[in-house]
């Protein structure tokens, strides 16, 4: 039986009204938790959510400083920052880096040590950073790319500022130049400082001074949106640009040393004695130092690295030669200290010396002799038989302890550049470690005539004219001469470093021996009395012909300079410094297989000489 | 007059000119004051959502002012009418419901549109007032509380609409049909242990449905559980909306300042997530004032449906207005990260015009029902 259901309108009604009151508090109840969670998220982990919110917006971003630049004496630029263009890579935010490397290929010149470069940056940096897949991108490339830029994403046009050198190969064994940094050299830097940095320097002045050069990183706070593209730049630490360096080399010098060296391999040092300031470091052939900024083309670093002349060996520098009779004023020198010789005392010289038990002789550069020859006139003339005879009165002991303690030769000069070599300036102690092998008179004898174990770098021959140009006094050979800060226009000189002075007992010593020197350039004995002519100036000098073959017997005597092949011949040198009683410039000139020193080599140190003496603009490097 | 939820109805003589023509415009004053400050401030908040895009609000203003025009109209509607035109109107909501399925537009994944020459509706829409409108036609003249046998036609009436919307899929829109009927049918006094026993057999089939659900269903509820789970993916929206919420504090970076919806961090800043670009924006005073003013509507909707002097008219007012209820505690509670990520959008403040539309008609129906008592006392 159905059972018959009555509607009461105030019942219903009254139900009605508690319903909503049920359904309208659960409703505030749960529009409280509502509440309350707000009050959780922007109250109670307020701090936490701001956090958050600025790690999704904000992103920090290190800022390269621009590299110093770097002068010569007279203001003229070396080393500058050119703005270039650069193809940057963020792996993060490229969907398929193979086909886009691919396509970027047909846009842009991607080079195979492009892609081996950019290959070893993916492996050290994290994917968010952007890595330089090309480097001074071409107009052209620039356009190219900014058309298809759509298809690219990820793949950014970065305006960046790159190496440049002016002056190119004349001054590219000074400079040096920067390059992409290397696995070991990344392990030597601060990670912190060269974050935004790809370039270091390698070599020369750039890689002495990298630390000056460099500066310090600065960083910026960007705003990011959700694909990460930059809105705006929220905050900024200017980085601290590196120092610019005024060189005390002067490139007028420098070109005229190298023209003057023509097609020769060789070396130029020309130094100013009364400071140690290097004034000139030439090393033929040279190099174009711009190839190797961004990375050097295996192609093109082939060619250098294989070419005989060897244009990327810094001769100056590293390159060993025997000194020849260039040795003999330093010999005299010591001979006078050591008293072993009375100066003006004559000795004989009929054109060969016998030492036994040896039963060839020691041969004189001039058949038949100088006759009787006193120590300034053997300096002028070159007379190999007194210096043989200087050489044994002095004992090997004595010239080890002289040519190094007193002038520098056999070790490195101390100028700040990287790569110096040594030089050998033998003992008996040396030759049984190196040589292994007892010390023989024959190896004393012609040390005399700088010839045997004795190897010197011209950089070396430079230093140690100069020393008797000041008459002992000697300071080490550098290249920087003042810092300038970029940012307060402060311009710093840097220390002289004096060395203490050569040691002579011999009263007149410094006199017989500059003397002799000029005599060499000024009277018609002398061996390089060809350059002194016409000459504007007093010049001391002394030439050098090193011997690096031994010339047969012929028939006819001996074979002439001109029939043995040219990378047989003899070394040239000459050594000088001018004017000779107030000594501005002091040289040294290596020409290899150039034949006679006096021939040779004297004309080229004429030649920077006259560049500075007569041509001088500014006596003392001046910044623009 | 007194601005507040309980100012008495307007009597018949010595009215001021104002309420007079709110009276013959069958309209509610403190309801509709309400909606167009409502309305005024969501314009205001999604300029500051949609990177100033005033083409976009442009629009969105157009879509309120016709909206309005909507309830103007629904609102001369007598319930006695509305009554009479629920059966059909849900009859038509559910054919056109299954020709979407049929042959609807496709959009986001989900067949939601109906292209009706100019103009696209989506039925969906239609249900979420056709639903709580059958629920209270079906119980009108029926005693009250529905007895066991009635249930079952309710429980089709609701069920079936809610389902055709689930698997189009619309989680958000079903939620939301369902949540009005339910609402119908709780008001209209349904027994305690029948509901009880309901909530048993949804814990029951709660795995089921489980089973049923669509791959992105399941993730939005799996990320809502753990949102770091997968923080790029499903999670991100919920992560994200807390920042922004969690990072304007208590008043806010201030309007049209706020990485999080600036910078794209806030994705469907606009819409759905529309709430968390207010509370970074405005903050927690922000985020509490537009909750306030959601409370009055749903406050002042549930005085009108206790006034209501039938059943239907009842039942309706109730539905409809626990219905806004239900949008709004869903929308906050999912951009806060209490409740898993439904495409719910925030009424009259997400940007979107068909929800606009059935939502301003259903106040048109709360006027209608505040307007057209009987002047008797009772």
């Amino acid at each position: 039986m159905a059972r018959i259901r009555i509607r009461n309108e105030w019942l219903e009604r009254h139900q009605f009204s508690l319903r909503v009151i049920v359904v309208g508090s659960v409703g505030l109840v749960l529009m409280l938790a509502v509440v309350a969670r707000l009050f959780y998220l922007q109250i109670v982990s307020h701090q936490h959510y701001v956090t958050l919110a600025e790690g999704n917006r904000l992103r920090t971003e290190p800022v390269m400083p621009p590299r110093g630049l770097i002068y010569d004496r007279n203001g003229v630029l070396l080393a500058e920052n050119r703005p270039s263009y650069e193809l940057d890579i963020t792996p993060e935010q490229v969907p398929d880096l193979k086909t886009t490397l691919a396509a970027l290929g047909k846009i842009v010149d991607i080079r195979p040590q492009d892609l081996k470069q950019f290959d070893d940056l993916l492996k050290t940096k994290k994917p968010f950073q952007p890595l330089p897949i090309r480097t001074n991108l071409s107009d052209t490339e620039v356009a190219r790319f900014a058309v298809n830029r759509q298809d690219f994403p990820g793949v950014d046009i970065r305006a960046t500022l790159s190496r440049y050198y002016p002056l190119g190969a004349v001054t590219a064994h000074v400079i040096g130049y920067t390059g992409i940094i290397s696995q070991d050299e990344l392990a030597k830097l601060d990670p912190e400082q060269y974050i935004s940095t790809s370039q270091v320097g390698k070599i020369g002045i750039e890689g002495a001074y990298e630390s000056l050069l460099h500066g310090s990183v600065g960083i910026r706070q960007v705003e990011t949106d959700a694909q990460g593209r930059v809105v705006r730049i929220v905050s900024r630490t200017a980085p601290v640009p590196g120092k610019n360096l005024y060189l005390s080399l002067d490139a007028r010098l420098q070109e005229a040393a190298e023209k003057a060296l023509g097609d020769n391999s060789g070396a130029v040092v020309a130094i100013d004695p009364r400071s140690g300031e290097v004034l000139a470091l030439v090393s033929t052939p040279s190099f174009d130092p711009n190839l190797f900024v961004g990375g050097i083309s295996p192609a093109d670093f082939a060619r250098l690295n294989s070419d005989p002349m060897q244009p990327l060996f810094n001769r100056a520098l590293r390159g060993q030669y025997p000194p020849g009779s260039t040795i003999k004023p330093f010999l005299a020198l010591a001979a006078l200290n050591y008293k072993v010789v009375e100066p003006f005392k004559n000795l004989m010289c009929p054109g060969y010396l016998y030492v036994p038990p040896n039963p060839h002789p020691y041969r004189d550069w001039k058949a038949g002799g100088h006759g009787e020859i006193d120590l300034p006139n053997a300096i002028t003339q070159s007379c190999d038989v007194y210096f043989y005879t200087v050489a044994m009165k002095l004992g090997i002991d004595r010239i080890h302890q002289y040519l190094t303690t007193q002038l520098g030769f056999g070790e490195p000069s101390g100028i700040d550049l990287m790569g110096e070599r040594d030089g050998v300036v033998p003992s008996p102690l040396w030759k049984r470690q190196t040589q292994h092998q007892p010390w023989y008179l024959g190896d004393l004898v012609i040390i005399g005539i700088g010839q045997g174990y004795l190897l010197v770098t011209p950089l070396q021959l430079a230093d140690g004219v100069a020393a008797i140009s000041m008459r002992g006094q000697r300071y080490v050979p550098h290249l920087l001469h003042a810092i300038g800060d970029p940012l307060s226009g402060a311009i710093t000189d840097t220390q002289l470093h004096a060395l203490p002075p050569v040691e002579e007992s011999y009263a007149g010593a410094w006199n017989i021996v500059v003397q002799a020197m000029k005599n060499v350039v000024a009277t018609w004995q002398g061996t390089a009395h060809s350059i002194g002519i016409g000459a504007k100036y007093s010049i001391a000098g002394k030439t050098g012909t090193a011997q690096v073959y031994r010339k047969r017997l012929g028939v006819f005597g001996e074979e002439s300079e001109a029939d043995i092949p040219k990378a047989l011949r003899d070394n040239a040198l000459f050594i000088a410094f001018a004017p000779v009683n107030d000594p501005r410039i002091a040289v040294a000139v290596e020409v290899d297989h150039g034949g006679g020193g006096g021939a040779t080599a004297a004309p080229i140190a004429r030649a920077v000489m006259d560049e500075y003496l007569l041509h001088e603009i500014n006596p003392a490097p001046k910044p623009p | 007059m007194m601005f507040s939820i309980f100012a008495p109805a307007p009597p018949r003589g010595d009215v001021s000119l104002g309420e007079q023509v709110l009276h013959r415009l069958h309209l509610d004053g403190q309801l509709l004051l309400a909606l167009v400050i409502l309305a005024l401030a969501g314009l205001a908040i999604l300029y500051g959502a949609s990177n100033q895009d005033a083409g976009l609000v442009y629009r969105q203003a157009v879509r309120v002012a016709v909206s309005f025009v909507v309830l103007l109209v629904v609102a001369q509607i007598s319930p006695q009418v509305l009554r009479l035109w629920s059966p059909w109107l849900f009859a038509l909501g559910l054919l056109l419901l299954l020709f979407t399925l049929h042959s609807g537009h496709i959009g986001r994944g989900a067949q939601r549109w109906l292209s009706l020459g100019v103009v696209r509706i989506q039925p969906s829409e239609i249900m979420k007032v056709a639903v709580p409108m059958m629920v209270a036609w079906y119980l009108h003249d029926r005693p009250l509380p529905p007895n066991w046998k009635q249930l079952f036609p309710l429980a089709a009436m609701i069920f079936i609409p809610v389902l055709l919307v689930a698997i189009e899929p619309d989680l958000g829109t079903a939620l939301l049909i369902l949540s009005a009927g339910a609402f119908g049918v709780f008001l209209a006094g349904l027994r305690w242990r029948v509901i009880l026993l309901i909530a048993l057999a949804l814990a029951i089939t709660t795995p089921i449905v489980w089973h049923f659900m669509h791959g992105y269903q399941r993730e939005r509820l799996l990320s809502f559980l753990d949102p770091q789970r997968d923080p790029l993916g499903a999670g991100y929206h919920i992560i994200q909306s807390q920042i922004a919420i969690g990072s304007g504090g208590v008043f806010g970076k201030g309007w049209l300042h706020g990485s999080q919806s600036q910078l794209d961090f806030l994705p469907e800043s606009s819409t759905d997530f529309i709430y968390a670009v207010l509370g970074e924006q405005f903050g927690f005073i922000g985020a509490i004032v537009l909750l306030a003013i959601y409370g009055f509507i749903i406050a002042r909707s549930l005085l009108i449906a206790l006034r209501a002097q039938d059943t239907y008219s009842r039942l309706l007012a109730g539905a409809l207005s626990m219905a806004l209820f239900t949008y709004v505690f869903i929308n906050s509670g999912m951009v806060s990260g209490i409740l898993p990520v439904v495409g719910v959008p925030l009424p009259l403040v997400s940007y979107g015009g068909s929800s606009l539309v059935t939502l301003m008609a259903g106040f048109g129906m709360l006027m209608s029902i505040h307007s057209h008592r009987k002047l008797l006392a009772t």
